[in-house]
């Protein structure tokens, strides 16, 4: 048979398509879907729970800290609420939330049919929500980690923290891993193959860039804090003498690998982020981005920056002068990659004729706040000045004006953005400018006033707060806020709620946006694209009123891969194509190998082997199912013209 | 960039090696374990460069057993990749498949006579911990490829390899990243101390 090369298609080849191409219907269907599309909604849904669990945690404490001196919450309790706090929103929202973007959108942006990994796709998923389910699992009883997010380790040691709290962190941050790690080599594989022809690297929309960036760094970075995690489980489990000064341990082993995962995962948390803006926030100036290049190139160099500034954590930790100089030198270079993505951004609104709608307004917002946030950050990389402020209200606020500047404000306006393409109805506009506001003015009410009460001294991670620190009314403003910024996300609930069902139709491209995403229906068919289109410039859509070059890319001609689940890999750089993919069709096996692992895991947390075992034996055995290689008909078809 | 020329070529289903997904997705396993054994190293360095006393603890570890060992896990390497070479016949892999299932299982028993005859346990200091730890990664990872090599030679017998040739090329690749990663174990445990 040979590959046709089709302008339109017929009715009865879109029906073979789909039925190809649907997942089944019913529960099976539902646990045995490898569609990145449910995957990826299904991880918006999951990260958006965790982001309200999360903000509930912050509620809480900030009702005890409203004024000094409160009992309303015990240390412990406190302890427990402000880790989980942490852990939730940095494991369980801020990554899988940009996951479910990149995992929704890259295909379609890509021009692809799939993930390259379908059946890895679903399990990054499963992973994913069971290891937030084994993270939850001692909340009830009141054993939940208690050591923070960082969990710093001697406090972590069983001889200080006797519970399973930690185990339950230790654990399940391995867990965790195994869903990021997975999940990287995913995105990192797709943006290497699974592209249109001629979708070339220098095409490529810059959230592809953020999510390839993120995911080579989470490849690389993810093992250090899984090592630290198994480390700090050996030590409490096994007695053995990683941190523990009496046997020749070191405390700071634990910091050192933390804090290596720990800033390129920050950086991880927002370039995907900032890809979302550059994408995003031209089509609301009218225009392209200005400074395509740079900001590609300033993503990727933040990132390799990123992996030479982890010492900055670590300033107050008596570490020689040398060292600290040149981490401190390093994080103050790596506000020049950021900046010139700023004012990529500024030049974009300054030159484009900006539209005020909804997402436009979080983007513009996120710029500002990124600038207080980077700003802030830029002064706790002088060592001196850091010295003053660690461990102080500062740096939350710093790290608060970063995570909610740069992932937060971007996601809801991507949610704002993209919700049309997903659902095929548009967001209530009016309902949309109120979320707005009340998050904007909600966040800095929250977070501005902690750099204040920082530089007065107020120390973070502590239950509760004297009178004599003459910071009640701060804080008091500061909890307000924070019900405030509470009330809009409420409010962003209600808006996808009653939009899911109430909205204005939307339409294959209701922003007149330029990518690939807006090609297709809303929502998009399962399979895509009918035929696979062949690019030829970065605004495949908006071709004809920039007449940049005389080529055109055909959105709607191309290969016609019908014969099977199939999509076109192409070669790395040019995106010539060079080989059909077989692509996977519903199945089981990932939430078997996710269940597997959930025993070992659990295993592992009662200390039994048998348990371990079982389960071992188990995941081997679905794998070996896995990864036995199918057989297809043909070995090679000619390509023709059509 | 190059203009897209959709050309009267064909285009291969699935594929090999590089042009597989397969191979990158493997390239990625690689990478990421890779760096768990850098930062294995990286703990067990810094254990080393922050210990008051001397590192080891008892002076470097003996090469009597580790040394050969370290000819035999090499050698396995040297034999899966004659075997896996392409165009080598069905009963040379197999034969391949079983020498260096044989080889993989040599080195394991010796690294237990190796640990069993150490004079410390896990418990007893910071280095302890490091070595077993270290090393019984990798031990992990070659029992991992013991069981790649089972299943290779399921796959062989059956036939099933035949028409998938691109998976005995991929548990190669793995074979060799393990063997690799031991000489880099092997360097900082054993030979390190005596240049220190």
């Amino acid at each position: 048979m040979a590959i046709e090369i089709a302008q339109d298609l017929p009715a009865s080849e879109r029906r073979k398509l789909l039925d190809i191409w649907e997942t089944a219907p019913g529960i099976y269907g539902w646990l045995a879907t490898v569609d990145h599309k449910k995957i990826g909604v299904r991880y918006l849904c999951t990260a958006f729970f965790f982001l309200v669990i999360g903000g509930v945690e912050a509620l809480l404490m900030r009702i005890q800290l409203a004024q000094p001196g409160l009992k309303l919450l015990s240390p412990e309790a406190y302890n427990q609420l402000f880790s989980m706090h942490g852990v939730t929103m940095i494991f369980l929202y801020a990554l899988p939330m940009l996951s479910g973007f990149s995992n929704y959108l890259w295909p379609l942006l890509l021009g692809s049919r799939d993930m390259a990994f379908p059946r890895l796709n679903a399990l990054s998923y499963w992973v994913y929500l069971f290891a937030g389910i084994f993270l939850y699992i001692s909340f009830p009883l009141g054993q939940a980690p208690n050591g923070g997010w960082f969990n710093y380790v001697p406090n972590t040691e069983l001889q200080y923290d006797p519970g399973i709290n930690i185990d339950i962190y230790s654990l399940g941050l391995i867990f965790l891993g195994i869903s990021t790690v997975v999940g990287s080599a995913n995105f990192v594989v797709t943006v290497l193959r699974c592209r249109a022809p001629g979708m070339s690297v220098n095409r490529l929309p810059i959230l592809v860039w953020g999510t390839l960036t993120a995911s080579v760094a989470n490849l690389l970075a993810v093992p250090a804090v899984s090592l630290a995690c198994f480390l700090l489980w050996m030590d409490r489990r096994y007695f053995t003498h990683f941190y523990v000064i009496s046997g020749g341990g070191q405390p700071l082993l634990w910091q050192h690998l933390f804090w290596v995962f720990g800033h390129p995962w920050v950086y991880a948390l927002v370039l995907p982020g900032m890809g979302i803006v550059s994408d995003a926030l031209p089509v609301f100036c009218r225009r392209p981005l200005v400074g395509y290049t740079l900001v590609a190139i300033s993503t990727v160099s933040t990132m390799i920056l990123g992996f030479g500034v982890w010492v900055h954590h670590m300033f107050a930790t008596g570490l020689p002068v040398v060292a600290l100089s040149f981490f401190s030198a390093a994080s103050f270079v790596i506000a020049i990659p950021s900046a010139i993505a700023v004012f990529a951004w500024i030049a974009t609104i300054w030159t484009g004729r900006p539209q005020f709608k909804t997402p436009f307004l979080f983007f513009a917002g996120f710029i500002l706040l990124f600038v207080i946030g980077g700003v802030s950050g830029f002064m706790t990389a002088s060592v001196a000045l850091d010295w003053q402020l660690t461990d102080t209200y500062f740096i939350v606020a710093h790290l608060h004006y970063v995570l909610l500047g740069i992932n937060v404000f971007p996601v809801v306006g991507g949610i704002h953005f993209w919700f049309p393409k997903i659902t095929g109805r548009m967001m209530d506009e009016r309902l949309g400018k109120w979320t707005f506001w009340t998050m904007f003015i909600g966040f800095n009410l929250a977070f501005f006033p902690m750099h204040l009460i920082g530089l007065m001294g107020m120390p973070r991670r502590v239950y509760t707060y004297s009178a004599e620190l003459g910071v009640g009314g701060y804080n008091l403003l500061i909890s307000a806020g924070a019900f405030l910024l509470a009330a809009g996300i409420l409010l962003l609930l209600v808006n996808i709620v009653r939009s899911r069902t109430l909205g204005a139709v939307a339409g294959p491209n209701p922003w007149d946006a330029p990518t690939l995403e807006w090609s297709v229906s809303s929502p998009p068919p399962p399979y895509n694209f009918a035929v696979i289109p062949v690019i030829a410039s970065r605004h495949p859509l908006w071709e004809d009123r920039l007449d940049e070059t005389t080529d055109r890319s055909t959105v709607h001609g191309g290969l016609v891969l019908d014969e099977g689940k199939e999509t076109v890999g192409v070669t790395v750089l040019d995106a010539e194509p060079d080989v059909i993919l077989k692509m996977p069709g519903d199945t089981l096996v990932p939430l078997l190998t996710a269940l597997g692992m959930m025993v070992i895991f659990c295993g592992m947390l009662l200390i039994n082997f048998w348990v371990v075992g079982a389960g071992a034996v188990w995941t081997a055995m679905v794998l070996l199912v896995w990864l036995a290689p199918r057989d297809h008909a043909a070995k090679e078809r000619p390509a023709v013209h059509g | 960039m190059a203009d897209i020329h959709l050309a009267e070529t064909s285009l291969p289903v699935g594929g090999q090696e590089l042009i597989s997904t397969r191979w990158w997705g493997m390239m990625c396993l690689i990478a990421t374990e890779g760096i768990l054994f850098v930062y294995l190293i990286f703990a067990y360095a810094y254990l080393g460069s922050q210990s008051p006393g001397a590192w080891p603890p008892a002076g470097p570890p003996s090469l009597a057993l580790s040394a050969p060992d370290t000819v035999v896990l090499v050698a396995s390497s040297f034999l899966l990749g004659w075997g896996a070479r392409r165009g080598a016949n069905k009963a040379r892999l197999q034969l391949a498949l079983a020498g260096t299932f044989v080889l993989g299982t040599i080195f394991l028993v010796v690294q237990g006579f190796e640990w069993a005859a150490k004079p410390f346990t896990l418990k007893t200091n910071a280095y302890s911990a490091i070595y077993f730890t270290l090393t019984g990664f990798h031990m992990a990872h070659v029992v991992v490829g013991l069981l790649m090599l089972l299943v290779l030679m399921g796959w062989s017998v059956s036939g099933r390899l035949n028409r998938h040739p691109e998976c005995a090329f991929l548990g190669t690749l793995y074979w060799h990243f393990v063997d690799v990663v031991w000489l880099a174990v092997f360097t900082a445990i054993y030979l390190f101390p005596r240049f220190s």
